[in-house]
C-alpha cells in the first residue's frame, strides 16, 4: 500500500534520512522504533511531503505521491496523529473534527461522528469545550478523532503514547488496534517499543537515519539487541 | 454647560465616525498578521485605491444619468470592493507568496515595496493633484438648541457607523460560522497542522487577503464620500493609523481591531479639538510608542505562548 524507496531527507544541508526504504501492506499495523533523533518524525513527515525528499520515491496505492503537495497527499486517502498531537487550542471539539472532516459531505461528516464518538464517547460529552482547555490524554484522543473522520486508508501516528499516563496509553492502544480490525492501515512510530511491538504485524528500527533492522513485532520483540537498545534489557 | 456637554458630543461623533473606518482598515492588518505573522504595509494602498474606484463608479453612475442614492451608494461601494479586493489578491500573489518560508523579514520589505509602487503606479494614471467631488449625501440631524450652539449628526457619519457594524457583524459571522471562516481560525493557530488535514493553507491566506481588502474598500469609499477628496497619498497615514488601531486593540485580535480603531478616533477627536489640531498625530503615533512599550499584546490581545 506505501511503499518507499531509497528517501533521503534534507534539512538544509543536513541530511536526516540516509536512504530508507520500507513497505506497510494493506490492514497491517507497521512499527517503527528508534531513539530521540533516530529520523523517525522526519520519516513520517517525509511521507506526508513535509519536508520534500531530496531522493527517492513514495508510492501510496500505487501510485507516486512524492512529486504532490502536502494538501494533495493528505487528501488522497492518508491522515496523521502528528508528534505534539497539534489539536487546534482555539477551536471546540466539535470544530476540530470538522477540520478533519473539511471535504466531506454533511453525510460523510454526520457518520464519521458517530464513528469517533462510539470510539471515544468522552470527546461527545465534551463537544463544545474548546481543544486546548483538554487533558493529555483527551487531547491525544481528540487528535485520533479528527484524523480519523476523513476515513483514511493509512493512518500516520507519531507517538500517540507520548507524555500519557500508562491507564490512558493503554487506551489508546486499544483504540489502535480497534481501527485495525476494522481495515485501517496503520503506520506507528513510537519510543514506547515495548507496547508498540506488541502490537504490530511488523517493525523497523531506525538508527540515525538508516534502517537497521526489519522483522516480525514478535522476533523483533524477542531480539537480543533491541531488548537492550529499546526495551531496557 | 450645556454648550460644553454638547461640544464633548460633537467630538465624539466625529471620533466614532473616523474611528469606524479606522477598524475596518486595521482588520486588514489583523487577520493577516494573526494568520501568517506579517505586517501588510500595502493595505493602505489597497485602501486608496478604494477611494478612487468609488470615485469613478460615482461619476460613471453620474454620467449614466443614475440619481437614486442608494443605487449610487451601493454601486461605488461594490465596485471599490470588487477592485482593491483584486488588488489584495494580486499583491500576495506576486510579492508575498513566492518569498513566503523565507526569512520574516523579506517579505516585510517587499510590502514596503509594493506600497510604494501602487502609490506611483495610481499617481501616474491619476495624476498627483488631489481630486475632489461634491458630497452625494448632506443633511443630518441637530442635537441641541437651534438658535445657539448644537452638535450636528451627519446622515453620512450615520451611515459611517451603520455600514461599519453591519461589516463587522459579518465578518464575525463569517468567521465563526463558515467553513472557510474555520479554516481561517484553524489556519492561524497552526498553518502546518490545517495543511497536514488537507486543506490547501495558500488559498485559505489569500481570503484572509480579500477579505481585508474589500473591509479596506468599505472604509476607502465611506471616508471618500464623507471628505471629498482623494489623492494618492492618503493610503499611507491611513494605514499607519488603522496599523495603530489594530496594535492598540491587540494585533491578531479581531474584535481588538474593533475596538483599537474606535479608541484611536475618539482620541484623536478629542486631541483635535481641546488642544490642536496639529497635535492629533503626535498623539496617535506617541499611543503606538506607549501601547508597544508597555503593553505590546494591546487591550485584547493574548501574549504569545510556546506552544507545547
Amino acid at each position: 500500500m506505501l511503499n518507499l524507496k531509497n528517501i533521503h531527507t534534507h534539512y538544509g544541508k543536513i541530511e536526516a534520512l540516509h536512504g530508507v526504504s520500507l513497505n506497510v501492506a494493506q490492514g497491517e499495523i507497521v512499527s517503527l522504533i528508534g531513539a530521540n533523533g533516530a529520523g523517525k518524525t522526519t520519516l513520517l513527515m517525509t511521507i506526508c511531503g513535509d519536508p520534500i525528499a531530496s531522493e527517492g520515491s513514495i508510492e501510496f496505492l500505487g501510485e507516486p505521491i512524492n512529486e504532490k503537495s502536502t494538501s494533495e497527499i493528505m487528501r488522497s486517502g492518508i491522515s496523521i496523529v502528528p508528534e505534539g498531537r497539534r489539536i487546534f487550542p482555539g477551536l471546540t471539539v466539535e470544530e476540530n473534527l470538522q477540520m478533519g472532516g473539511f471535504f466531506m459531505s454533511k453525510e460523510d461528516y454526520q457518520k464519521g461522528t458517530e464513528h469517533v464518538f462510539s470510539l471515544f464517547p468522552r470527546l461527545k460529552e465534551r463537544i463544545n469545550q474548546r481543544g486546548g482547555t483538554m487533558s493529555g490524554g483527551e487531547q491525544q484522543m481528540l487528535a485520533i478523532a479528527r484524523a480519523m473522520m476523513s476515513t483514511p486508508k493509512l493512518l500516520l501516528l507519531d507517538e500517540p503514547s507520548l507524555g500519557l499516563a500508562p491507564i490512558i496509553i493503554n487506551q489508546i492502544f486499544d483504540i489502535i488496534a480497534q481501527l485495525r480490525d476494522e481495515g485501517v492501515t496503520i503506520f506507528l512510530v513510537e519510543q514506547n517499543a515495548n507496547q508498540a511491538l506488541r502490537l504490530a504485524d511488523r517493525g523497523y528500527v531506525l538508527e540515525n537515519g538508516l534502517l537497521v533492522m526489519e522483522d516480525s513485532g514478535d522476533n523483533l520483540l524477542a531480539n537480543d539487541d533491541v531488548r537492550k537498545a529499546y526495551l531496557g534489557g | 454647560m450645556l454648550e460644553a456637554g454638547l461640544y464633548f458630543l460633537q467630538q465624539l461623533i466625529n471620533g466614532i465616525t473616523i474611528g469606524s473606518t479606522y477598524a475596518l482598515i486595521a482588520i486588514g492588518y489583523t487577520m493577516v498578521y494573526g494568520i501568517i505573522g506579517m505586517i501588510n504595509f500595502a493595505h493602505g494602498e489597497i485602501y486608496m485605491i478604494g477611494t478612487y474606484v468609488a470615485f469613478m463608479a460615482i461619476a460613471g453612475m453620474a454620467m449614466l444619468g443614475i440619481e437614486f442614492l442608494p443605487i449610487i451608494f451601493l454601486g461605488a461601494l461594490l465596485a471599490s470592493m470588487l477592485v482593491s479586493s483584486s488588488f489584495g489578491w494580486a499583491v500576495e500573489r506576486i510579492a508575498y507568496r513566492p518569498l513566503r518560508g523565507g526569512n520574516r523579514l523579506i517579505p516585510l520589505i517587499s510590502a514596503i515595496g509594493m506600497s510604494i509602487f501602487l502609490q506611483n503606479y495610481v499617481r501616474l494614471g491619476q495624476g498627483s493633484r488631489d481630486i475632489a467631488m461634491s458630497s452625494q449625501i448632506t443633511g443630518g440631524f441637530s442635537i441641541g438648541p437651534t438658535d445657539g450652539f448644537h452638535a450636528t449628526l451627519s446622515y453620512m457619519q450615520i451611515i459611517i457607523f451603520v455600514v461599519m457594524l453591519v461589516s463587522m457583524a459579518l465578518l464575525t459571522l463569517f468567521i465563526s460560522k463558515s467553513r472557510m471562516g474555520r479554516a481561517c481560525r484553524a489556519v492561524a493557530q497552526d498553518l502546518k497542522m490545517a495543511n497536514l488535514l488537507g486543506i490547501d493553507t495558500n488559498r485559505v491566506i489569500a481570503t484572509t487577503f480579500v477579505i481585508g481588502a474589500a473591509l479596506a474598500a468599505v472604509a476607502g469609499t465611506l471616508l471618500g464620500m464623507y471628505y471629498g477628496v482623494v489623492n494618492a497619498y492618503v493610503g499611507f497615514i491611513a494605514g499607519l493609523k488603522a496599523f495603530t488601531a489594530a496594535v492598540l486593540g491587540g494585533i491578531g485580535s479581531i474584535p481588538g481591531a474593533m475596538l483599537g480603531g474606535i479608541l484611536l478616533g475618539i482620541a484623536e477627536s478629542m486631541t483635535a479639538a481641546y488642544f490642536s489640531t496639529e497635535y492629533k498625530d503626535v498623539v496617535s503615533f506617541g499611543l503606538l510608542v506607549l501601547i508597544l512599550l508597555f503593553k505590546p499584546t494591546g487591550i485584547l490581545g493574548k501574549p504569545e505562548v510556546e506552544k507545547i
